[in-house]
């Protein structure tokens, strides 16, 4: 009888202590998830300043003073034109 | 010392009175009673009570922020985007500062230091020192660790494409709500809800465990809008020179797109920029387009037109005598400035007379022509959400005077917004029907709209149109090499105090290419303040130069040889006002 419940108590202590590590655990990862969730957030915040950024170097009125400027583009005549249609 | 056991004892001898062993015992037992009611009490009846004060130790209720929907052109390239920025607050009872603290501060803000002070000075709990401020500077405003002065995460929003879409996406507020135009109008998708959560975090402010979500946070929708970038540069670069040339009050431009109902393009002048909206005085933020309401003078002429042929009273050569240029109605006269005698009823439109537009008219019944204007949306306002949008006025046919009714056929006494009157010539660019508007992108485009005129009758209309452009008609400007180009002029007067005065509001609307119309174009330009003032002068050329540059944009085939049919500076035909 005494065995068993040496055993037994062994057992319950085993097990309290698997739950405490396993708790431990969970809270660690969790934090990890936390963590990165955040960095999700940030770089969503990173990524519309970026398209901002964007818009604002490919503005029209930007990329149409480089291109007339510097590059000395200029729209094409009406005769420089050709319109090739989809084949349907 | 003497032991006494305890058999022995003196005190047991004693016959100790019995009530006294029972007070003891009573007291004892009143003393667990009372005990036991106490748990009972807290246990039972405080539970709850308790429990959450237990828990207001270590959980914490976090909010959790939502971002506003970006907007997007059809392409996909942003017009509008929120990104967090900080604003400083403080608790003006706990800001205690020296001199020096506030002066520090207020550098860092770019503030005066009276300014701040009196803010921290401020008789209440809470003063935002200042809103929306760049997130590196509010970094260095904690860094500098002042008692009683705080940070918030907000949002603001950036327009990367500044005054040139300004009033078809408006602005937000400083709360990120929408105030004006797509802004307000789709705020129901844009808007983002926060939500909040419950946690709880350990002596170091960490969360280390997730209790419940009370509200899962709904972040905006993005919105594709029908806007197409380059198509709405080009409008805005043609209409500012236009400003410019003509001297103008102001102007605008609508692009659709005939085959979706898609709004392309949408143009106003003056305009500003949504990003720094200090300066703002009323004019530059009127979308005109939308909100004011002008008298569009013969770009109405094709309607009465176009119903005549409808009714079978009129054909497309069926003659009318315009001569002597002059038409009285009672005390009133209508008059042709040009004299042109007989002509048919294309080259009445081709040529815009008023006399003959105000025969046709006269020869219809009022209730007809009042139908079909209603059909084409006069009168009503198209209610896309836009933020004071009119409808314009069209009086009821029953109120009509023989005078209004011809006046009317020549787009006076009755008024309209530009964005109407480009929506109405859809009846023409397409097969007789319209078709709802719309601001975001549509990717099914819908077959068939409300029947307004038919389908040959519409053809027929396209093809005065059509003339206009053409040599003899009003409008050779709005000629574009290799397309053929359909549209009409409008020269009104102004009115001032009720009374028609020397100012004009010159207009065109056409669409391209004849053949299949692709595009609708509206210009209006308000009160031009040079020589030419005529719609075939100042808005033909802004038309074709915006028709021309979106065509070539969209890639729209071309359907004409690419000579002109006539030298742009050849003398177009006045038209009549």
């Amino acid at each position: 009888m005494a065995r068993l419940n040496l055993i037994l108590l062994a057992v319950a202590v085993a097990c309290a202590l698997a739950v405490v590590s396993s708790n431990h655990r969970a809270r660690k990862l969790f934090t990890e998830l936390e963590r990165e969730q955040n960095r999700m957030r940030e770089l969503e915040v990173e990524w519309g300043q970026l398209q901002l950024e964007q818009s604002t170097w490919a503005a029209h009125a930007r990329v149409e003073k480089i291109a007339r400027e510097r590059l000395g583009m200029k729209v094409p005549a009406p005769g420089q034109v050709v319109t090739v249609e989809a084949a349907k | 010392m003497k032991f006494v056991k305890f058999a022995q004892s003196p005190v047991l001898s004693q016959a100790l009175p019995a009530w006294r062993m029972r007070l003891v015992m009573w007291a004892i037992l009143a003393a667990f009673g009372a005990l036991i009611g106490r748990s009972l009490y807290l246990q039972g009846f405080q539970n709850d009570f308790l429990r959450q004060k237990g828990e207001s130790r270590y959980e914490r209720t976090i909010e959790i922020s939502a971002t506003r929907g970006r907007i997007l052109d059809r392409h996909g390239d942003a017009l509008a985007v929120s990104t967090p920025v900080k604003s400083i607050w403080a608790i003006p009872e706990d800001a205690k500062l020296t001199p020096h603290q506030a002066r520090e501060l207020a550098h860092l803000l770019e503030m005066d230091v009276r300014d701040l002070n009196a803010k921290l000075n401020a008789n209440r709990d809470f003063v935002f020192v200042k809103r929306q401020l760049p997130p590196d500077v509010a970094e260095r405003v904690v860094a500098l660790g002042l008692p009683g002065i705080h940070e918030q995460k907000e949002y603001r929003r950036f327009y990367p494409s500044g005054d040139v879409v300004a009033h078809m996406l408006g602005f937000t507020g400083v709360e990120d709500a929408g105030q004006e135009g797509v802004e307000l109008a789709l705020e129901g998708q844009l808007a983002g809800k926060p939500g909040s959560r419950r946690v709880i975090k350990d002596r170091r402010g960490q969360v280390v465990e997730d209790v419940e979500s009370i509200r899962s946070p709904q972040e905006g929708k993005d919105v594709f809008l029908a806007l197409d970038g380059k198509v709405q540069y080009i409008a805005y670069t043609h209409l500012k020179q236009a400003i410019a040339e003509t001297r103008a009050k102001a102007g605008g431009v609508v692009v659709l797109d005939a085959k979706s109902g898609e709004i392309l393009a949408l143009m106003n002048w003056p305009t500003y920029n949504p990003n720094n909206r200090t300066r703002l005085i009323g004019a530059q933020l009127r979308n005109r387009a939308f909100t004011d309401t002008f008298e569009p003078g013969s770009t109405l002429k094709p309607f009465t037109a176009a119903l005549a042929l409808e009714k079978g009273s009129y054909r497309f050569d069926t003659l009318v005598q315009t001569a002597p240029g002059k038409l009285s109605i009672g005390p009133a006269t209508i008059s042709d400035a040009h004299p042109h005698g007989m002509l048919s009823v294309a080259q009445v439109i081709q040529k815009s007379s008023n006399v003959g537009i105000s025969k046709i008219a006269l020869s219809l019944p009022s209730e007809d022509l009042w139908k079909m204007y209603d059909g084409l949306g006069f009168g009503s306002p198209l209610r896309l959400g836009f933020p004071g949008e009119v409808g314009g006025r069209l009086r009821p046919a029953k109120s009509w005077r023989p005078i209004e009714q011809a006046t009317m056929s020549y787009g006076h006494g009755i008024s309209v917004t530009l964005i109407q009157l480009a929506r109405a010539y859809l009846a023409f660019a397409r097969d007789g029907d319209l078709i709802p508007l719309s601001l975001t992108r549509v990717d099914t485009p819908p077959l068939n709209g409300k029947t307004v005129f038919s389908a040959q009758t519409a053809h027929e209309v396209r093809t005065m149109l059509e003339m206009v452009v053409q040599p003899g008609g009003t409008a050779p400007k709005a000629q574009i090499p290799g397309y053929r180009v359909a549209g009409k002029t409008g020269t009104a007067h102004k009115i001032d105090g009720g009374a028609y005065v020397e100012k004009y509001v010159a207009s065109f609307v056409g669409f391209a290419p004849v053949s299949d119309p692709r595009l609708v174009v509206a210009v209006m330009i308000d009160e031009p303040a040079g020589a030419k003032y005529y719609g075939g002068d100042v808005a033909a050329l802004v038309f074709a130069q915006v028709m021309a540059g979106a065509l070539r944009t969209l890639g729209v085939a071309q359907d004409a040889p690419l000579k002109p049919m006539l030298v742009a500076d050849a003398p177009a035909v006045k038209e009549e006002m």
